[in-house]
């Protein structure tokens, strides 16, 4: 692991709210191509340290490196330029939008020649190119012209999700993907997680579902008050221990 | 890692889900399709009692040119509402920039086109200079719209006073009057000022339902928070939205002086409340994210109908108040019903439909 150049890396990340260190010198890294479980107790920072190396959040303090060099992440557009995509736990979905329209929110495709130009859109391009991308995730996605408001809430995560894969190129980041989801679907998220691991991307994946953890990661991060207090390959570890480190019994432990 | 920003795997074939199965139960779900059953049966209602005056082309006429200069500022309003945002401030700023249309025309003299043209640039412009502060206002200083546009509203409207020390300016070039004003489109008996507000209704139209700065507006008015998130200019959005409102009420400015020769300065104190009044009537929500430019002219037409009406048939015509009153908390009641049954995750087959107010199990 030590020889290859992490996609992205954290280094002493610090941020504090008020009397609260939300983030204490906390560092993290994943590589290309690899699925990082990111795991703790509530408060652990998990959510913090999202937010943050996806450009939702300032730091007082700390360094992030994307592919080796220093970025500065201060925009969610400044993350997605580099291929950093989020998927967020209220999803950021327009829910008077449909499927396709939240799919290209802020990336539409323009409209051919001078129609583009005067701000018409390919609507119909986008369709297909969202449905695609749903077909591609094993999504049912009942209706590409229905607003997603009164879609159900594993359609609206299945459009969250499909959005961010399609725009991921480096690091795709999901806060507990499989939160809302039935048996089925929640298979066909672990399943998407692979195959865009497989793709060369690296997938950081926040759950508190052990079992969905360690069948799914490469390697486990461990977060307790707001460091990163242990790394398990997650071949060799198991779900007493994963605990065990979340709950602090494992203090100093791990990598 | 593909480098093209697509979605990954190949198309598949075209979706036919884009075809809602029942054209006709779709089409009497949208609001503003069930505000014009109502505005017909209103017409209808009248044509009955007054056969040989209401529906007769010199009554309708009037009141096609009546709703005109209304229609130029829903425009703008409709706009602002999609947003989930308001504009009180409408009034005052036609007033304002009529005033100063109609100063700078006094000052140019003459009553040549020449002379309008700069009227109407100089309306146009202060209008949008006073969208534009709006705007600045509400989006980045992150005042409620409602506070900043009431504060324009009087600021606009007692600015406008200073200017004249409260006297109407009545000096008006005649070509405004004498085309824009009274005059028809050449060889019929259509309102010039009717076809002038149409064309630009249709145009603001297309570019609200058809164009990425009006997805942008309806995204902003739906989840402003995710908008952002994808990279959507929400500052920028809102304070374009705000200046186009304020420019639409500069061109109605100069529309009004063309249409009554004077600049009316008290005369536009009811107007912002009937503009937000008939946008909402036409379905499009208070809270944002929701709204056709059809249902506004739609929801501009009620009140004008019922006051028309009212008059020909003897009734008190402040009945038409009472009445525009009642159609509008109507209104508001179905949009929270659909709202609420969006909120419960059953979608299309839940959309509240006027015959589901008359049975209370569903």
């Amino acid at each position: 692991m030590t020889s290859t150049i992490p996609i992205l890396e954290a280094r002493g990340l610090t941020r504090s709210f008020g009397a609260v260190r939300a983030l204490d010198h906390v560092d993290f890294d994943i590589n290309a191509g690899e699925v990082v479980a990111l795991i703790g107790d509530n408060g652990a920072g998990k959510s913090t340290l999202v937010k943050a190396l996806s450009g939702n959040l300032a730091l007082d303090s700390g360094e992030i490196r994307y592919a080796g060099g220093v970025v500065d992440l201060n925009s969610t557009t400044a993350a997605s330029k580099l291929g950093i995509e989020t998927v967020f736990q209220d999803l950021a979905l327009a829910p008077h939008l449909n499927p396709a329209q939240n799919m290209f929110l802020g990336r539409e495709i323009p409209a051919p020649g001078v129609l583009g130009k005067l701000g018409f859109l390919d609507t119909k391009a986008m369709r297909l190119r969202s449905k695609a991308a749903f077909d591609d995730l094993g999504a049912t996605v009942r209706s590409m012209t229905d607003p997603v408001g009164g879609m159900s809430g594993g359609q609206r995560q299945a459009i969250a999700i499909a959005r961010a894969v399609a725009w991921a190129k480096g690091v795709i980041f999901l806060d507990e993907p499989t939160a809302a989801l039935g048996v089925v679907q929640t298979k066909n998220v672990l399943e998407t997680i692979r195959r865009v691991r497989d793709k060369g991307v690296g997938v950081v994946f926040i759950s508190h579902n052990m079992p969905n953890v360690i069948e799914v990661a490469d390697r486990v991060q461990v977060l307790r008050l707001g460091r990163r207090i242990a790394t398990f390959e997650a071949k060799k570890t198991n779900m007493e221990e994963l605990v065990a480190a979340m709950t602090g019994a494992l203090d100093g432990a791990g990598a | 890692m593909t480098q093209t920003a697509a979605p990954t795997g190949v198309p598949v074939a075209p979706n036919e889900q884009g075809k809602a199965p029942n054209f006709l139960a779709r089409l009497t779900g949208i609001q503003s399709f069930q505000i014009l059953l109502v505005l017909i049966v209103i017409f209808l209602i009248f044509t009955l009692l007054a056969p040989t005056i209401f529906p007769n082309w010199t009554n309708i006429r009037q009141i096609v040119q009546n709703v005109s200069i209304l229609a130029v500022l829903g425009i703008g309003m409709t706009f602002v509402i999609i947003t989930s945002g308001i504009d009180l401030s409408i009034g005052s700023v036609l007033v304002f920039s009529g005033v100063v249309s109609a100063k700078v025309m006094q000052a140019i003299g003459g009553s040549g086109w020449g002379t309008a043209l700069v009227g109407l640039v100089v309306a146009i412009v202060v209008g949008l200079l006073w969208g534009l502060l709006n705007g600045f206002l509400i989006a980045k200083a992150k005042v409620p719209p409602l506070i900043v546009t009431l504060g324009t509203l009087g600021a606009a409207l007692g600015l406008a006073q200073v200017i004249t020390n409260g006297v109407d300016i009545r000096e008006v070039p005649t070509v405004l009057t004498d085309t824009i004003g009274y005059g028809n489109v050449v060889g019929t008996t259509i309102p010039l000022i009717s076809l002038l507000a149409l064309v630009i209704v249709v145009i603001f139209g297309i570019i609200l339902h058809k164009t990425k700065f009006g997805l942008y507006t309806f995204a902003v008015g739906s989840n402003e928070e995710a908008a952002r998130r994808v990279g959507v200019k929400v500052d920028r959005q809102l304070i374009s939205i705000y200046a186009l409102s304020g420019a639409l009420a500069g061109l109605a400015g100069l529309l009004s002086l063309s249409q009554y020769g004077t600049t009316a300065i008290a005369g536009q104190s009811q107007t912002n409340l009937n503009v937000i009044a008939a946008v909402v009537i036409g379905g499009t929500s208070i809270f944002g994210g929701l709204g056709t430019m059809f249902g506004t002219m739609v929801g501009l037409f009620i009140p004008a109908v019922l006051q028309n009406g009212f008059v020909i048939i003897g009734v008190q015509p402040f009945w038409q108040q009472v009445a525009v009153g009642a159609v509008l908390v109507a209104a508001v009641f179905i949009d929270q019903r659909r709202r609420a049954a969006a909120a419960r995750g059953s979608g299309s087959k839940s959309k509240v439909s006027l015959s589901s107010l008359w049975t209370r199990k569903k």
